[in-house]
């Protein structure tokens, strides 16, 4: 608990309360830590745990359970290939290979400069345009393997 | 309760409604394979398959622990369709499994071999991947291994339901599922209590305790002085690793199989127990009449410390400071013992036969020892000590009875007994008390309010014209409430007795598996009926006894008389006492 300083105890505990009144607060308060924070470790789980009297294994079964948690923070930019169905046959997997290729992390990770994170998605609902990437919420309709590295450039450029 | 008709295999019955059809079926004289023992035949998932049936008004096979019975219903146990597709079941969790069951310590008490034997799931029907294995032998305790673990969540459920704020928890998903403490730590590195209920309950061999027979070996291959000493609950128990109805007391036939296994002396750790309540008494006496910390609460389950040291560690200075009746014994073997028998401390080794895992982890607590040994070498649970019998040869069911040794540490009272079952350690220390305040003894000599398996427990005294209130609590759920009165500084209470186990150590982690599927001679409801019928056998080991009062053992007041002095003095305090921790870190 003394890993965590005082200010985000407080935030988590706020979190807690917000959803005191609920049935089930456990995915809404897991939800509003990962959007607050970009991820929810273990010492985050035991303050959650002693509010709402939700054993830390079962906070964590959660968790690990939906892909939309995290364990460890999360990068600034968070790439999702989909590796559904559609998107696999026309070529989802060389896609998500070449941001692996020039990021040097594997798909889940993030990059050392925390800008950017890998996720492997699976079907996301747009058959239509596969392959299909998002990042952050803006899609990418009809991927080839050489406009990734053009797609990862215009965002390092923002941040330079 | 209204009855409707069903019918098995073509044959009319009638059962009550609203039950699934495994314990219809079960009612009407069939054991449908399953791997559902744990609750009456329900279960919360019905995702392992075992209990295929065909039923009438249904879709295709159902789940028989979880489709409940309607009027008119026919059901099929025995169609081909329902028998091929219960051996897939079978052989599909099997294809997940690690098949090693000739080195597995569960073969023998398997369900999962079991069910795997009466389907004809045939070997290696599917194979592929397995899940990758964590296997966690860290702790002196108990070994997790998800190599052994088929998901069906019975420790998950028995953790909780037992302390409340369980440990264990199914993580991640799909094929990559296991279960384990948060984070697939080790218990070493999470707030486990080290109980052991996990592994009653766990049907396959991915919980186990670890077992410390072969360290009895070295040491007896080693020319040391071996000792044994046994806890009250595991004579209630040990009968049943032989075949023998559950309850049956078999104090004789233990003493008998251990003066064969080549102990140079058999002790029973009741001596222990009455030292305890001499102790605790006096120290609970001690704290009423000085202002000590009230109110006062028993120690005697390393279960229930680790539980206050994790989740109250200000509350610490609650316990009494005994230390637990096993450690005590063996902390007068490596003292008084080896002076009057002229025997190095060194060359003593004590073994102590326990109903408990959590036990093995507290002998290597470095608060208990004495002159710098150990109090307590190994400790070996009621299971390994049936192993023990059945590996040297011994017929247990043909042993005569015999006597413990008797010299310097060996007679011990009813008061000794009782501490193996919830209740039984505050009924001691009221007979001690009692006698200590009044002057003489209580005439009825039980105090029946303590007895029971209520969660809670309590009844209010006056001794000596003093109202003392009084709390018993069993399994960590019942705790909680009594220890967060404590907290806020509203406890009503003087004394408290807490064990971590529910039922006490007569259901302690280390006591033989109640496997209903596996015990066709006991009654359908032997699950509810087992911890009463432990603790019967030593309540009547109790009445039996002519000496009933801790205070009114010879060998315990020959003890204080020749070498302790008076209770809760200089020496007793560094022999027989102990120390907490007040900042356990609950997650490494």
């Amino acid at each position: 608990m003394q890993r965590l300083s005082e200010a985000a105890v407080k935030q988590i505990n706020e979190i807690c309360d917000r959803h005191a009144n609920d049935k089930t607060p456990l995915m809404m308060i897991l939800s509003d830590i990962q959007k607050e924070y970009g991820y929810v470790p273990v010492d985050v789980q035991e303050i959650v745990s002693e509010k709402t009297g939700i054993s830390v294994a079962e906070i964590y079964g959660v968790v690990t359970f939906y892909s939309f948690f995290s364990l460890k923070p999360k990068g600034k930019y968070i790439i999702g290939c989909c590796l559904g169905t559609a998107c696999y046959v026309k070529g989802a997997q060389q896609i998500i290979d070449k941001f692996s290729e020039i990021l040097g992390i594997a798909p889940g990770e993030t990059t050392e400069d925390g800008l950017f994170t890998i996720d492997a998605l699976r079907c996301i609902g747009a058959c239509g345009i596969a392959p299909a990437v998002t990042i952050n919420g803006t899609v990418y309709p009809k991927m080839e393997v050489s406009q990734v590295p053009k797609v990862i450039e215009e965002y390092r450029s923002k941040e330079a | 309760m209204s009855l409707i008709n069903i019918k098995i295999e073509g044959i009319p019955y009638q059962v009550e409604s609203g039950i699934t059809i495994l314990e219809a079926a079960r009612q009407c004289g069939y054991d449908i394979p399953s791997l559902c023992t744990f609750n009456h035949g329900q279960c919360s998932q019905g995702s392992c398959r075992v209990c295929l049936v065909e039923a009438t008004g249904a879709r295709g096979l159902v789940a028989s622990c979880v489709y409940p019975v309607a009027e008119g219903m026919e059901i099929r146990i025995s169609s081909p369709k329902a028998v091929k597709a219960r051996r897939t079941s079978v052989e599909l969790i099997l294809s997940n499994h690690n098949k090693n069951c000739q080195q597995c310590a569960k073969n023998g008490n398997c369900e999962l071999l079991h069910v795997a034997k009466l389907t004809g799931a045939r070997e290696n029907a599917f194979t592929g991947t397995k899940t990758p294995t964590t296997y966690d032998e860290v702790t002196p305790s108990i070994i997790r291994d998800t190599s052994k673990c088929i998901l069906c969540g019975r420790c998950v459920a028995r953790c909780q339901e037992a302390h409340g704020n369980g440990i264990l928890g199914f993580e991640n998903r799909g094929f990559s599922t296991i279960v384990g403490p948060a984070g697939n730590r080790s218990f070493a590195d999470s707030p486990c209590l080290l109980c052991g209920q996990c592994v009653s309950v766990c049907p396959t061999g991915a919980l186990m305790e670890k077992s410390e027979i072969t360290k009895i070996d070295e040491a007896m291959a080693a020319g040391k002085h071996v000792i044994v000493q046994t806890a009250p609950a595991v004579r209630a128990s040990l009968g049943e690793e032989f075949g023998m109805k559950v309850g049956t007391p078999v104090t004789g036939k233990m003493v008998a199989a251990l003066k064969r296994l080549g102990f140079d002396k058999v002790y029973d750790t009741n001596f222990g127990a009455d030292l305890t309540i001499m102790e605790e008494a006096n120290e609970l006496l001690a704290r009423i009449k000085n202002g000590g910390t009230l109110p006062m609460i028993t120690s005697c389950s390393p279960g229930w410390v680790n539980y206050a040291e994790y989740y109250y560690g200000d509350c610490v200075d609650h316990l009494s400071s005994c230390k637990s009746p096993h450690e005590m014994e063996g902390a007068i073997l490596k003292s008084y013992y080896a002076e009057k028998n002229g025997i190095d401390p060194k060359d003593i080794f004590v073994v102590s036969i326990m109903p408990c895992t959590a036990k093995k982890y507290e002998k290597e607590r470095p608060a208990l020892t004495t002159n710098g040994l150990k109090d307590v070498d190994v400790v070996l649970t009621t299971r390994e000590l049936g192993n023990l019998i059945k590996r040297s040869g011994i017929n247990f069911a043909k042993l005569p009875d015999e006597e413990f040794d008797q010299d310097l540490v060996g007679t011990y009272t009813g008061a000794g007994v009782i501490f193996g079952v919830t209740g039984g350690v505050m009924e001691a220390a009221l007979r001690t008390a009692y006698f200590a305040l009044e002057g003489k003894e209580y005439g009825p000599v039980n105090f029946t309010e303590v007895r029971g398996f209520d969660g809670i427990k309590e009844a209010t005294f006056v001794l000596a014209g003093k109202e003392i209130k009084i709390a018993v609590a069993h399994g960590m759920k019942n705790a909680k409430p009594i220890m967060d009165d404590i907290r806020a500084g509203k406890s009503p209470y003087t004394f408290i007795e807490i064990m971590c186990c529910p039922g006490g150590c007569i259901n302690g982690g280390g006591q033989s598996y109640v496997r209903p599927a596996l015990l066709p001679n006991e009654e359908l409801d032997i699950l509810d009926t087992y911890m009463a019928k432990r603790a019967a056998a030593l309540y009547s080991e109790d009445e039996r006894q002519t000496l009933r009062q801790s205070h009114n053992n010879p060998q315990i007041q020959q003890l204080y008389a020749e070498y302790l002095g008076e209770p809760n003095s200089h020496k007793a305090h560094e022999l027989l006492h102990t120390t907490y921790v007040k900042d356990r870190v609950r997650f490494k």
